[in-house]
């Protein structure tokens, strides 16, 4: 029999506005084993678990139950708690009277009654804990980051700086992301490659940092400190060793007719082509799509001319499997598809053109050298529309609900550009809102407008008219002056939304790590641990998790790799002690929960038995509790209910089902 | 039959194998036994009719752990029920020898209508006849063969022995009727009329495990019903829930494993149609998964042991009325 | 036993998985996202743990409703758990309704650690079809109904 104290949180007013924390108490006193139950306004501060701590010392507990806020929330401090006052710290179970009650029910009454059967339902678990082990496992002292973005990049560094060896799998045949597209950066223009290619040469660079561009990761097995990942090293058909990057093959190659992607396919590339001048590695890949080598087995004119040797056709995808202790996932975005804005005319006209294809157009090494012209006819612009939150803070499903949060700021930082250059330009930015919190970010828009002139008008675009003349008829609403706008422009650009690279969906369920609707990885506490995702050993940086700015995505990289490195750090991680574990006497040795296992944790012997007296050798499940991470899915395969799971035992939960129903 | 009996002496006599496993005489010529055989002498007891319909396969895995090789007879669909426990790992394939045993079709003597049964004719192996006659202390009775028939050889799933090591006898087709049949007609009632038919059957069971102890799929070393560890092992009901809990979590733990062997509703004293429950997981299995007889291949992946990404939501449920 | 629908406070199980339901249900709490107190959540580290004995068990200990929440398909935390769920529910749902037990009252839903709104609607929901249904009798004692 369990000697069991109950300990009711007030939670300062949180809990106790709403159900009658003494009252709770009181109750819990009529509860089988419990002989002490008490309530205090915090209990997770040091004064409340230092009642707990001396509970359990002067009324000999064996068992402590906490009603309180969530488990996720404060579980680990009260089995601390616990451990710390001599108990194993699994004899603590946590009654949710906060998240789960007080907060969501109003009447006192109705939710004193709930927090009491919810308080029961603990007790009647805890009179079922057993003390459990956590074991220990060994960390893989090397870290992997997926992304060759500025996010990925700067984790990467940050990691490697504290003596931990990184890679990095970047899809692209180079490292540089969406940062490299960028001409300027705000709120200083200063210039992104000038910034970002000294940190691209440094992560190339550096002795503890092996970058895999051109690759993506296939296959992810194991858990924290222990990942075994399978990453696909897709053939560039040039040898990495022997190629110089002279560049030759790319002026020689007859096929040029393929979208320039890293310019937004504003121009044209080459078959064989690295994404652009900065290129890590600088070693070029063969599209095969567009090699004529590839589709009709004639030409071969990189070949010939490489004096290197290092064009091989012959070349494969290669599987590399490495070991790591923890995973950053850095994927970052892309901007959404604009073919549900067709009132934009993008795509009718090539002088609607988004942001990113902007940045691509101002810069020196785009589509047209940096000169600020049409598309459709080379022309200069003289009235020039932004267009904000095309996509963004969208209530149908268009678009995205979500602000991106980096418009505002890059359209002030265009609008400046283009005027600081072509004074003779005309601005006008439509807009909802203008959000500009961050340290000198108010100061720039405010420039944007004062000094350089900027016509920023409150409301939204209807309509994008495309005209005979080649001009564009912008058919608008000003909410300030009550009145519709029709104006005519030379160029209409859109700040598209972002949003998740869609691949992080796939690599996501790789990773087992959360989601949300948008497609952004989930963090394990939204205030609180913002750059770990849920699954232990998974990290996030940039903005898989959320938009974000430069500066920002940088911070929360330096955040990840902290956390990297205070994981790889360890030399042993303490592993979940709630797995699963098979009764040897009633095991049939059938193998269908090994079938459901996602962890090959479950494996067979064959063991002399003695049950009751018969010995025989039989065929037992033997979980290795190293693997176990403690689903369950086993413990509902196994029709004998010889396979249970520590901590969530069939006969605990029925014992909550029995209190919950009583 | 005596061709049976002959290779079973000579299997014996050769040391092939140590033991027979097949069906003995009983008091009445409607109740033969399973039965272990350990020598020649042994099977002048030795019988096989239209009344052994007793499934073997479940036998095998206490076979399974003795000194030998032990000669089963198996018929057709009692194949299916071996496979699955090999597929399980429960019998030992180097421990059996099986001789596939034809089979025309297997009786029920509760479906004679006759009182003071004596003796039935006709239903012999492998010579029966169309018409077997009941002698009882009455006088004689005309009962077609088909008509006594169990319900489980209408909805025949083959006359093809799916393990063997060798095969004695004919069989003769007696599928004649649709093995979901039943299944859809409850299906088709109001919950009420599903209810009131269900509650109906199962308030006759006595729990006496009679169904449990004869399914080869249900040979759990130590059943969940008699376990400490799911509180669920009350002897007598505590409430009458414990029945339909006992049916369902039954049909649920073979639910993908089960072959339809049908040997509960055979041994049922009660006549509950507990086959039914079974016939119902396997009508939804081949409907939402892809169809799936157990017992028929040993390397397949059992459908509760396995998914797709786009399997059917529960509330398919629901939504299919 | 005629219980008017108003008055009718039934017992709701809601088993929940530790990391995405759990974590829905506490947003919807952080987030002062009312449902009725009938719902009574018990945690679960994934959808797989949750046996059917253990909703027919609190069927027979009076429960009116039993939902099962977890991660959304693709998105378990042990990649492939609520698969199996489904599969377990989906028999196990056909099979309630095949005994004439109305298939209102036990329910699947996939709720994210970010769906807290969507937690709390499938919870009013639940319950509203459960107090429709009234209480549970057909998983009750039935004994001597005859």
């Amino acid at each position: 029999m369990q000697r069991i104290g109950v300990f009711v949180c007030h939670c300062g007013s949180n809990i106790a506005a709403t159900v009658d924390v003494e009252k709770v108490a009181q109750m819990a006193l009529q509860e089988q084993g419990v002989v002490h139950a008490e309530d205090y306004p915090y209990m997770c501060s040091e004064a409340g678990q230092s009642r707990i701590a001396a509970a359990i010392k002067e009324k000999g507990l064996t068992g402590i139950v906490v009603c309180s806020c969530s488990p996720r929330m404060h579980e680990a401090t009260f089995r601390k708690c616990a451990e710390n006052a001599g108990i194993n710290p699994y004899m603590v179970e946590i009654a949710n009277i906060r998240e789960h009650c007080s907060w969501i029910h109003k009447d006192m009454t109705e939710a004193t009654e709930k927090a009491v059967i919810l308080m029961r339902a603990a007790v009647a678990k805890v009179h079922l804990n057993a003390p459990l082990q956590a074991g220990e496992s060994t960390v893989t002292k090397r870290a992997l980051v997926i992304g060759g973005g500025i996010a990925g990049i700067q984790t990467a560094i940050d990691i490697a700086d504290a003596g931990y060896k990184v890679d990095i799998v970047e899809k692209t045949p180079s490292i540089g992301g969406r940062m490299s597209q960028l001409d300027k950066t705000f709120p200083t223009l200063d210039c992104s490659a000038c910034i970002l290619t000294p940190k691209m040469v440094e992560a190339a660079s550096h002795e503890n940092i092996t970058i895999h561009t051109y690759s993506e990761v296939e296959k992810v097995a194991g858990f924290v400190g222990n990942f075994t990942v399978d990453i696909r090293k897709k053939a560039r058909y040039v040898d990495i060793m022997k190629c110089t990057g002279c560049g030759v093959c790319q002026e020689k190659c007859p096929s040029k007719k393929t979208p320039n992607e890293f310019n937004r396919g504003l121009n044209l590339r080459s078959a064989i082509y690295t994404p652009f001048a900065q290129a890590i590695p600088n070693v070029p890949v063969i599209d095969t799509e567009a090699c004529i080598k590839f589709k009709t087995g004639k030409c071969g004119v990189c070949q010939k001319v490489c004096q290197a040797g290092a064009i091989d056709y012959t070349q494969q995808d290669e599987i590399i499997t490495e070991k790591y202790g923890a995973i950053v996932v850095a994927t970052g975005f892309d901007t959404i598809k604009l073919d549900k804005y067709g009132e934009y005319a993008y795509g009718q006209s090539k002088d609607v053109i988004t942001s990113l294809e902007l940045e691509r157009v101002m810069n020196a090494a785009g589509p047209t050298k940096g000169h600020l012209e049409r598309l459709s006819d080379g022309r200069h612009p003289k009235e020039i529309v932004f267009i904000q939150c095309v996509g963004s803070r969208c209530s149908d499903d268009r678009g995205k609900p979500y602000c991106s949060k980096i418009c505002c700021m890059y359209t002030a930082k265009h609008a400046m550009l283009i005027r600081d250059k072509y004074p003779d330009v005309n601005v006008t930015v439509f807009y909802i809102d203008v959000r500009t919190p961050g340290k000198n970010f108010d100061e720039f828009y405010r420039r944007a407008v004062e000094e350089y002139g900027v016509n920023y008008i409150k409301g939204q675009v209807g309509k994008v008219l495309p005209q005979a003349d080649g001009s564009l008829l912008v058919q608008g609403v000003d909410l300030l002056d009550q009145k519709q706008i029709v104006k005519k422009a030379d160029m209409v650009v859109l700040a598209t939304a972002i949003e998740p690279n869609p691949d992080v969906r796939k690599i996501a369920t790789m990773l087992t790590a959360s989601i949300d609707t948008n497609n952004f990885l989930t963090e394990a506490h939204p205030k609180l641990r913002p750059v770990e995702s849920p699954t232990a050993g998974v990290f996030l940086s940039g903005v898989c998790q959320g938009p974000k700015d430069i500066p920002e995505t940088v911070a929360q990289a330096g955040a990840a790799a902290v956390k990297v490195i205070g994981l790889l750090a360890k030399d042993k991680l303490k592993t979940n002690p709630c797995t699963a574990q098979a009764d040897e006497l009633m095991c049939n040795g059938c193998s269908q929960c090994a079938n459901v296992c996602p962890y090959g944790a479950i494996s067979y012997e064959t063991k002399l038995i003695n049950d009751h007296g018969i010995r025989e050798d039989r065929r037992v499940a033997v979980v290795n509790s190293a693997l176990c991470q403690g689903c369950g899915a086993c413990t509902v395969t196994c029709p004998s209910g010889a396979m249970d799971l520590k901590g969530f035992s069939n006969r605990q939960i029925l014992a909550e089902v029995d209190a919950i129903c009583r | 039959m005596q061709e049976l009996i002959l290779r079973a002496k000579e299997l014996l006599e050769s040391g092939e194998v140590v033991r027979v496993l097949g069906w003995r005489k009983g008091e009445h010529v409607y109740d033969p036994e399973p039965a272990f055989f350990n020598s020649a002498e042994a099977l002048k007891e030795f019988v096989y009719n239209g009344f052994c319909g007793a499934n073997l396969s479940k036998y095998m895995i206490e076979a399974s752990k003795l000194e030998g090789k032990t000669l089963v007879f198996l018929k057709p669909c009692d194949t299916y029920s071996f496979n699955q426990l090999l597929a399980e790992h429960r019998v030992d394939r180097e421990k059996a020898y099986i001789i596939g045993v034809g089979c025309k079709g297997k009786l029920k003597i509760e479906n004679i209508k006759a009182d003071g049964i004596l003796d039935v004719e006709g239903a012999g192996y492998p010579d029966c006849s169309e018409m077997l006659t009941v002698k009882t202390l009455y006088g004689d009775v005309q009962v077609s063969y088909k008509d006594a028939m169990l319900e489980r050889c209408h909805v025949c799933k083959g006359k093809a022995h799916k393990i063997y090591d060798e095969q004695i006898g004919e069989s003769a087709d007696t599928l004649d009727a649709d093995r979901f049949a039943e299944v859809e007609r409850i299906e088709k009632m109001s919950p009420e009329e599903k209810f009131a038919f269900f509650q109906n059957e199962l308030s006759k069971c006595i729990r006496c495990n009679a169904c449990r102890n004869v399914c080869p799929a249900c040979s759990c070393r130590k059943c969940v019903f008699d376990s400490t560890k799911f509180d669920s092992a009350q002897k007598a009901n505590a409430t009458s829930f414990e029945e339909k809990m006992f049916h369902i979590i039954r049909a649920f733990h073979v639910a993908g494993r089960c072959t339809d062997c049908g040997e509960c509703s055979r041994v049922c004293p009660q006549g509950i149609p507990l086959h039914l429950f079974n016939r119902k997981f396997i009508k939804d299995i081949n409907n939402l998964y892809g169809e799936y007889q157990a017992g028929t291949d040993v390397d397949a992946k059992a459908p509760l042991v396995s998914f797709t990404q786009e399997d059917a939501e529960p509330s398919i449920v629901a939504e299919r009325g | 036993m005629s219980v008017k629908s108003e008055d009718f406070r039934p017992v709701i199980v809601a088993f929940c998985c530790n990391w995405c339901s759990y974590a829905g249900a506490d947003l919807a709490g952080s987030s002062r996202l009312a449902y009725p107190a009938d719902v009574k959540i018990i945690r679960v580290p994934c959808s797989c743990r949750v046996n059917p004995m253990f909703i027919l068990r609190a069927f027979e200990k009076g429960a009116d409703g039993v939902i099962l929440c977890g991660c959304h398909p693709g998105d378990c935390h042990y990649s492939t758990g609520n698969y199996y769920a489904r599969r377990r529910m989906t028999m196990l749902f056909s099979m309630l309704d095949f005994i004439g037990v109305e298939n209102g009252r036990t329910r699947v839903e996939w709720v994210s650690a970010a769906e807290g709104v969507k937690f709390s609607e499938t919870m009013n929901s639940f319950v509203a079809k459960i107090r429709s249904l009234g209480p549970n009798v057909r998983l009750g004692d039935l004994r001597c109904k005859n």
